[in-house]
């Protein structure tokens, strides 16, 4: 059994996936590799079997949240000790992975590759850096610990939080929810500088007007989040 | 005797009932779904045909014309159908969402069963 599970969601991204696939395998060839199609309308699972992926299809999509869902239900059930989520869309470099494993092992729960920690400067629209930091400062507030990138998928996680994610996990936009989810429920959430790429190929799901609504979605989840009681793991 | 404003009021949240029930028998408006539209009819109703209440109603709101009271609260109901509506179609969306992912988690399981005895 392979201990480390790397956790795929494409909705339409036959232009990137078997590269992505490819690069994941050279930079941790130990891996399992799973995609979940999200109801994709293109080749996407396709190429994903060729490249022999472990292909999950949604029969419809899903959305992000749900998708990653599914990978982390596969994961429970298959007994991975660690699941890494890596974008479809090839955003995310796989050769940084190890440097998201390295604090699992000192006591994390789940550790974010953050586009900011580095003190690089992240190139992309105004209106999309201020809806980051709006998210990072949000987060921030509600959890009373500092996090600089809470947009970023690019993800490891333990045993632990695969398990909890498996049952509770936000939908929609869900990656400054999810961080508050488990942040609540008294996990340790830390941050390491990532180096994240341009898009390979596909768009952002989010355009501005999206952008607004995803604005206003996340802030009341966010907020109905730290009202309500937090979901513990034991309960279950 | 009954005003002409009455009669509509009357005859036309009668036929809201009658078709409400007749769904129901049916079998095409479950019955747990049909008891906010049920107390919306019988409320309807009730103040259609009993005059005093109304204007006890109106009086009580300060509604000058009586009938625009039954249409306060005629639409009160709909607000709370509707919002009774919008959570079922939460939970279903929810349902959906779990058996989506199960179902996409048991081909997969299939697929590769199938593919591990291929091999063999």
């Amino acid at each position: 059994m392979k201990e480390i599970v790397v956790l795929v969601p494409a909705y339409n991204e036959e232009s990137t996936i078997a590269e992505v696939i490819a690069e994941i395998r050279s930079a941790l060839p130990q891996a399992e590799v799973v995609v979940i199609n999200d109801g994709s309308a293109d080749r996407t699972g396709e190429l994903a079997r060729k490249a022999r992926a472990v292909t999950i299809d949604l029969p419809f999509n899903l959305g992000i949240g749900a998708a990653m869902q599914t990978g982390y239900r596969y994961a429970r059930a298959h007994g991975h000790s660690v699941a890494v989520q890596v974008d479809g869309d090839g955003q995310h470099v796989p050769a940084e992975i190890p440097r998201l494993l390295a604090p699992l092992a000192e006591g994390a729960d789940l550790v974010i590759g953050s586009r900011f920690a580095s003190g690089r400067t992240y190139r992309a629209p105004l209106s999309r850096r201020l809806g980051m930091l709006f998210f990072s400062r949000a987060v921030s507030l509600l959890t009373g610990k500092r996090f600089l990138d809470t947009t970023s998928g690019f993800r490891a996680a333990n045993r632990k939080v695969i398990e909890f994610y498996s049952r509770h996990y936000p939908s929609d936009y869900p990656e400054p929810e999810a961080i508050l989810l488990l942040s609540r429920a008294g996990f340790r959430v830390t941050e390491v500088p990532a180096v994240i790429r341009e898009r390979g190929g596909g768009h952002s799901s989010i355009t501005l007007l999206r952008g607004l609504y995803y604005m206003v979605k996340v802030s009341l989840a966010l907020f109905m989040g730290r009202v309500r009681r937090p979901p513990r793991l034991e309960e279950e | 005797m009954f005003s002409q404003v009455q009669v509509v009021s009357i005859a036309g949240s009668l036929f809201l009932l009658l078709l409400i029930l007749e769904l129901v028998r049916r079998g095409k408006l479950a019955e747990r779904y049909s008891l906010l539209w049920i107390a919306t009819g019988v409320v309807l109703l009730l103040l259609s045909i009993w005059r005093g209440g109304l204007h006890l109603v109106a009086k009580m709101l300060g509604i000058y014309y009586p009938p625009s009271a039954l249409f306060l609260i005629g639409w009160i109901f709909v607000l709370l159908l509707i919002l009774h509506f919008s959570v079922i179609v939460s939970r279903l969306s929810r349902r959906t969402r779990d058996l989506a992912q199960t179902v996409a988690l048991l081909r997969q399981a299939l697929e590769e069963k199938r593919s591990g005895e291929e091999d063999e």
